[in-house]
């Protein structure tokens, strides 16, 4: 392991920021911390770094216990959400601050700069101040200066945050081949789930200072182990039907429910995509009105009106729409092809029922 | 009324003006030429008389000498009051700033008071001074210390807005890639403050070679030894030979200068500082 | 358990520590020794010694005439300010930068220049004593002192906030029929009156304190053109200790209550401004 977490837990006052998290980081792995704001993701990347302290627990790098090490000698690359690019210096002084510490001889630093110059396309940026590049230039800048003195870990807060969205994605592809090439343990703090998702090889949410899931992309995604990351990642329509007699009833919408007591609330939760709609009204079980449609580029985004005043977002391709010759307010039948219980964040949950034919997760879905 | 309406007629603009330039001139432009005019009122030659005249050049020595050991001090002060209100948070923080601030609020010649009652014969350190024959009040550490006390701030209070604006980034960053505590502030925070830093330096270093009334408390005025500039001006304006007023004018034409000095170092960095800025807003992220 | 502070910045200790040192040294003893002295008074005799005639006649002078120039500089200094941001006129830039040319220049020079200036062969004087405005050594003169140390503390307080003053908000005004003068007291001036008042205070807080230019310009006539420091001076000189700490007590009293005002000041006018 490369890096581990054990019940670490950071207070700021009264308040926990981060609450009892556990985890561990594989060598060579690219890992994302996602949660929404204020989640304590931010924190816990400080930590690892030493720029903040446990009030309990450890913190382990290479297996070595590192509460008490200090930022400088833990050999941590950390690339700020601003960049924090030294402002009086130019490019190559930035790049060049982590190995003059380190004493390396002139031309060694010489030569591990043209190197990295290179590796980052900032070839013949180098005489240049930080307010002269631009958001794009800063970042790798700000990357190449962290990765200079070749440390064990990379870790990045929220760094695709300042920039442009259309920057946002060729960044986003460029750091999947920087790890791919250097394979240093990379540890990366969104909250933007479609970055993690596409990003990383493991995730670990969190929400409110608690750790709520840990796993890879598919896994979260198919088998979230609570409500909330069943929210967070990806859309969802989530309904709270009343079991009566085996079955949860929501206006037309009905779920067996064998064996649970009559009056009992369930939480039903399921994809857009798993919403199946069709204009043969004979087709499927029940009625709808289609109320809007949403264009999104190679999907569509359909918001489906029950007669009863429920509303249900689904999701289709084009050629699915135009093929059954929908249009707003049209009205189909559809059926929902998968569900699953939400039991709540600590419970694990049911696997999803299946009724059939099963769509291809579609990754980077957000309502 | 303008066309627009929304500007003042040109009549009104021009008597506003007009009114303010008047207003300049009496309290702003007047004083100063006037005391090149004085100074210069018995001739060059005359004004060179009295600037080398012992006692005056006394005056200059002593003034130049307390301005360098204050300054250098201050601007110890001044870096580590900085470097410890703005990257830190602790309670109290207010405090220490009105604490800071203090000398601004207090006359000078209470300032000196104060050293008088804790240096002087009647002082509580008084006897045992005497004691030892180490003189501070009627002498020249009195001179510094009273300079020190007045002064003191005004390094402090143009790095602590700077250094705070600047926030700890940049230093966390330098720690993340090994730098100890002095390389951080030497490489990443030093050069950032340096045009805070030079403004704070000529300020204090016009107010303590300008200062009167705590030095005037504290010195004695004992001419060619404890005289300061401003001091030395005081003595020759009310002395009574032919000239001396002019020889006044001399020395304080020199003050005058570091003034003008100082104000033309100052509009020099707002205009470096205004030049950089335009610089970083007009870079247009790609 | 100990609670340890963990700060990832290295410095504290020594930094806050050489603060606090030196703020003792310089400030805080000094203070100390004042207070102590004080209070070593009795009650009656502090009032005697800071209550005589000649002291009531300084406390008058310094209050009055600073109060005079302070307000002057509110008038004027809010003139000249609207000018500098608003207009373009040749030598606006070299007056905009000689505005902190009182705040540069030593008081004793401040105060012979002027003192010349307004004597009866002054190049100003020369003109106004005939016509009844004596400058020099008497009142009139300590408050054109105070006017000039105080210049540039209601213009530079002034500035930004006219500067930051948002352009559409008079267009509303004049959309609405106002005229000129109408908008500018309506709409102008009240946005405006936190940074006059807060600079007026500075302006008075300097002038209170102020000895270099008086002594230079006033005579230091006692009852007439006597301030109050220079008043402790005097009694200093007469060796009159606890006369002297009872009317520096008396002005720092009065200080620290300006200042505080002052505070209060930029905290409201500051809420303003967001």
């Amino acid at each position: 392991m490369s890096i581990e977490l054990k019940g670490v837990t950071k207070r700021f006052g009264r308040v926990a920021a981060v609450n009892n998290v556990t985890f561990s980081v594989k060598e060579g792995e690219l890992m994302a911390l996602l949660g929404p704001s204020g989640g304590g993701k931010t924190t816990v990347l400080r930590m690892i770094a030493g720029l903040e302290m446990p009030t309990s627990g450890d913190v382990f790098i290479r297996g070595r216990r590192v509460n008490n090490l200090s930022v400088q000698q833990r050999n941590i690359g950390f690339v700020f959400q601003n960049y924090a690019l030294f402002k009086n210096m130019n490019v190559f002084k930035n790049i060049a601050f982590g190995l003059k510490i380190k004493k390396w001889k002139a031309a060694d630093i010489r030569a591990r700069i043209d190197e990295l110059l290179t590796l980052f396309g900032l070839e013949g940026l180098e005489q240049r101040y930080p307010h002269q590049l631009s958001g794009g230039q800063r970042q790798r800048v700000a990357i190449a200066r962290a990765l200079a003195p070749k440390p064990n870990v990379l870790l990045l807060d929220e760094p695709f945050g300042a920039v442009d969205a259309k920057i946002r994605q060729e960044l986003r592809e460029w750091l999947v081949t920087l790890h791919h090439d250097l394979n240093v343990t990379t540890i990366f703090v969104t909250h933007d789930q479609e970055e993690a998702l596409e990003v990383a090889n493991r995730i670990v949410i969190f929400s409110g200072g608690v750790l709520e899931q840990v796993g890879t992309p598919r896994e979260v995604y198919e088998q979230p182990a609570n409500e909330f990351v069943a929210r967070f990642i990806g859309a969802m329509n989530v309904l709270e039907p009343e079991v009566r007699g085996g079955v949860a009833r929501l206006g037309e919408l009905e779920f067996p429910a064998s064996g649970q007591p009559d009056g009992q609330k369930l939480r039903i939760g399921f994809r857009p995509y798993a919403v199946q709609i069709t204009s043969d009204l004979t087709q499927h079980r029940y009625r709808a009105v289609l109320r809007h449609t949403f264009f999104l580029g190679v999907l569509l985004r359909v918001e489906l009106e029950l007669p009863s005043g429920l509303t249900i977002r689904a999701r289709m391709t084009k050629e699915e729409y135009a093929h059954q010759g929908l249009e707003d307010g049209k009205e189909v039948s559809f059926q929902i092809r998968q569900y699953r219980v939400l039991a709540g964040a600590a419970a694990a949950l049911p696997p999803e029922s299946e009724l059939g034919y099963q769509a291809p997760p579609l990754l980077g879905e957000n309502i | 009324m303008s066309p627009r309406g929304t500007e003042e007629s040109p009549v009104a603009k021009w008597v506003l003006i007009a009114i303010a330039l008047a207003f300049s001139f009496v309290f702003l432009l007047l004083p100063l030429v006037n005391v090149f005019a004085q100074a210069l009122a018995y001739g060059w030659a005359h004004y060179w008389q009295s600037l080398v005249k012992p006692d005056s050049l006394a005056a200059i020595r002593l003034t130049l000498l307390v301005a360098a050991v204050t300054v250098p001090l201050n601007v110890l002060f001044g870096l580590a009051a900085a470097w410890a209100i703005a990257k830190f948070d602790f309670t109290g923080k207010p405090i220490l700033i009105t604490l800071i601030d203090l000398p601004f609020s207090i006359s000078p010649v209470v300032a000196g008071l104060m050293l008088v009652v804790l240096f002087g014969l009647q002082g509580f350190f008084g006897q045992w001074l005497d004691a030892h024959n180490f003189k501070i009040i009627f002498a020249v550490p009195g001179i510094v210390l009273a300079t020190i006390f007045v002064t003191f701030p005004f390094v402090a209070r143009e790095l602590i807005p700077v250094m705070q604006a600047t926030g700890t980034e940049q230093e966390e960053a330098a720690l993340t890639l090994g730098a100890n505590g002095w390389q951080t502030f030497w490489h990443v925070t030093l050069p950032s403050v340096k045009w805070g830093l030079i403004y704070g330096i000529i300020l204090c270093n016009a107010r303590a070679m300008g200062e009167f009334g705590a030095v005037s408390v504290v010195s004695g005025h004992i001419a060619g030894q404890t005289e300061t500039m401003p001091l030395r001006v005081e003595a020759l304006y009310q002395g009574a030979t032919e000239g001396s007023a002019a020889a006044a004018f001399a020395v304080a034409s020199l003050l005058a200068l570091l003034a003008l000095l100082t104000l033309g170092i100052k509009t020099f960095l707002e205009w470096r500082q205004a030049r950089t800025q335009k610089l970083i807003v007009g870079r247009v992220d790609s | 358990m100990a609670r340890q502070q963990f700060r990832v910045l290295p410095g504290f200790g020594l930094t806050m520590g050489f603060t606090l040192f030196y703020l003792s040294a310089i400030v805080l003893i000094p203070f100390a020794g004042l207070v102590v002295r004080t209070l070593e008074l009795s009650w009656a005799d502090f009032w005697r010694l800071a209550t005589t005639d000649r002291a009531l006649a300084a406390y008058r002078l310094t209050f009055g005439a600073s109060l005079v120039a302070a307000v002057a500089n509110a008038m004027f200094g809010t003139l000249l300010a609207w000018v500098l941001v608003r207009y373009e006129f040749p030598g606006r830039r070299f007056i905009d930068a000689m505005v902190d040319f009182p705040f540069a220049l030593p008081t004793a020079v401040a105060g012979l220049t002027l003192a010349n200036l307004f004597a009866a062969n002054g190049w100003l004087g020369q003109y106004f004593v005939p016509l009844g405005i004596k400058g020099a050594f008497t009142p009139l003169g300590v408050v054109i002192a105070l006017t000039f140390v105080g210049l540039p503390f209601v213009v530079r307080t002034l500035q930004p906030v006219l500067q930051n003053l948002e352009p559409e908000v008079e267009e509303a005004a004049a959309t609405l029929g106002a005229g000129r003068l109408r908008t500018f007291v309506a709409v102008i001036a009240p946005s405006l009156l936190p940074a006059v008042l807060t600079g007026f205070a500075l302006a008075f807080a300097r002038a209170i304190g102020e000895f270099g230019s008086i002594v230079f310009i006033s005579g230091n006539l006692p009852f007439k053109t006597e301030i109050a420091p220079y008043l402790i001076v005097m009694r200093l000189e007469e060796y009159d200790y606890t006369g002297a700490i009872a009317l520096a007590v008396v002005l720092l009293v009065f200080s620290f209550l300006l200042l505080g005002v002052i505070n209060l000041l930029e905290h409201w006018s500051s809420r303003f401004q967001h």
